[in-house]
């Protein structure tokens, strides 16, 4: 059987369906969150480097490797905050981040 | 051909199992183990698909760098996570819900999709005959691609620069070594000749 771009597509959908998932089911928990968008991000790179081999055409990998570096800044800076917040409030809850409000 | 396609099956449904552990496990470290595993597996269909640079990147960019730094957080802040974990059915519904909708989006808009047939059903590696895939990419990532890799290398500075601004802490009383006072000291700033009395002791 040969496998085809649609192969690819359908598991990236399902990656990336689970990924949102993980984001609804842990509201509270921003690690798991983090973790989430990490999935939602590979399941996009996957689509990327399935489309470079199906057209024939770098680009997309190129594109890949460039949501792999804004996907690693993310994480981290989405990690500094965490830990920024974890030492003012003493738990990472984020149904009650709401310090902003006015 | 047939041992391309059972790897990729395998290799996808490990993948797909993999997910749903890290957004349903009970335990973060475990959600982070997982999630390793999964970039593992995501980097062994990046190989089956011709992007050999790529995958080698999501080894080491993911398990070095990303998931270390999970871990390190996991572990480094106290959580009570069985805690976090109350409320997580009253979600389901919602969650279920959502990605639902959001399967059915994605069938409709690749069902109706009409694929770009010049190129053939066939999938092959994108990289040129004679060259291997991380001079193909550096080829044209250096050339034409150039401004965007140096726009990608501000970003990570700036992560940088911020995750430290983030979480640099100044905790006062804390004693620290100032070399420009220590090299400043001179022999006549420190030390002093007393002229004693016999007989006074001190």
């Amino acid at each position: 059987m040969q496998i085809g771009l649609t192969h690819y597509l359908i598991v990236a959908a399902i990656v990336f369906t689970i990924g949102v998932l993980g984001i609804f089911l842990n509201r509270k928990n921003v690690i798991i969150i983090l973790m989430s968008i990490e999935l939602i991000l590979l399941a996009v790179n996957i689509n990327f480097v399935a489309f470079s081999s199906y057209l024939h055409d770098l680009v997309g990998q190129v594109f890949a490797l460039f949501v792999l570096t804004v996907a690693a800044a993310e994480a981290a800076i989405g990690l500094a905050i965490l830990v920024v917040y974890f030492r003012n409030r003493g738990t990472i809850e984020v149904e009650d981040v709401n310090l902003m409000k006015g | 051909m047939l041992l391309t396609a059972i790897a990729f099956y395998v290799f996808s449904a490990i993948l797909i199992a993999s997910a749903l552990m890290v957004v349903s496990s009970r335990n973060p470290v475990h959600s982070v183990f997982f999630l390793i595993l999964a970039f593992f597996n995501a980097a062994a269909l990046f190989v089956l698909l011709g992007a050999e640079f790529l995958a080698m990147i999501l080894v080491i960019v993911y398990v070095g760098a990303v998931a270390v730094l999970f871990l390190f957080v996991v572990m480094m802040l106290d959580v009570d996570f069985e805690e976090l974990k109350r409320g997580i059915l009253a979600n389901l519904p919602l969650g279920v819900a959502v990605g639902l909708a959001l399967i059915i989006e994605l069938v409709i808009v690749g069902y109706f999709w009409a694929f770009p047939a010049a190129s053939g059903s066939a999938l092959a590696s994108a990289t040129p005959a004679h060259m291997t895939n991380t001079a193909a990419l550096g080829m044209i990532l250096y050339t034409q691609y150039v401004y965007y890799f140096q726009i990608a290398g501000l970003v990570l500075l700036v992560a940088m620069i911020g995750a430290i601004v983030l979480t640099l802490r100044h905790r006062p009383g804390v004693r620290r070594q100032s070399i420009g006072r220590q090299n400043a000291r001179t022999p006549a700033m420190s030390m002093e000749l007393r002229d004693v009395k016999p007989g006074q002791g001190s």
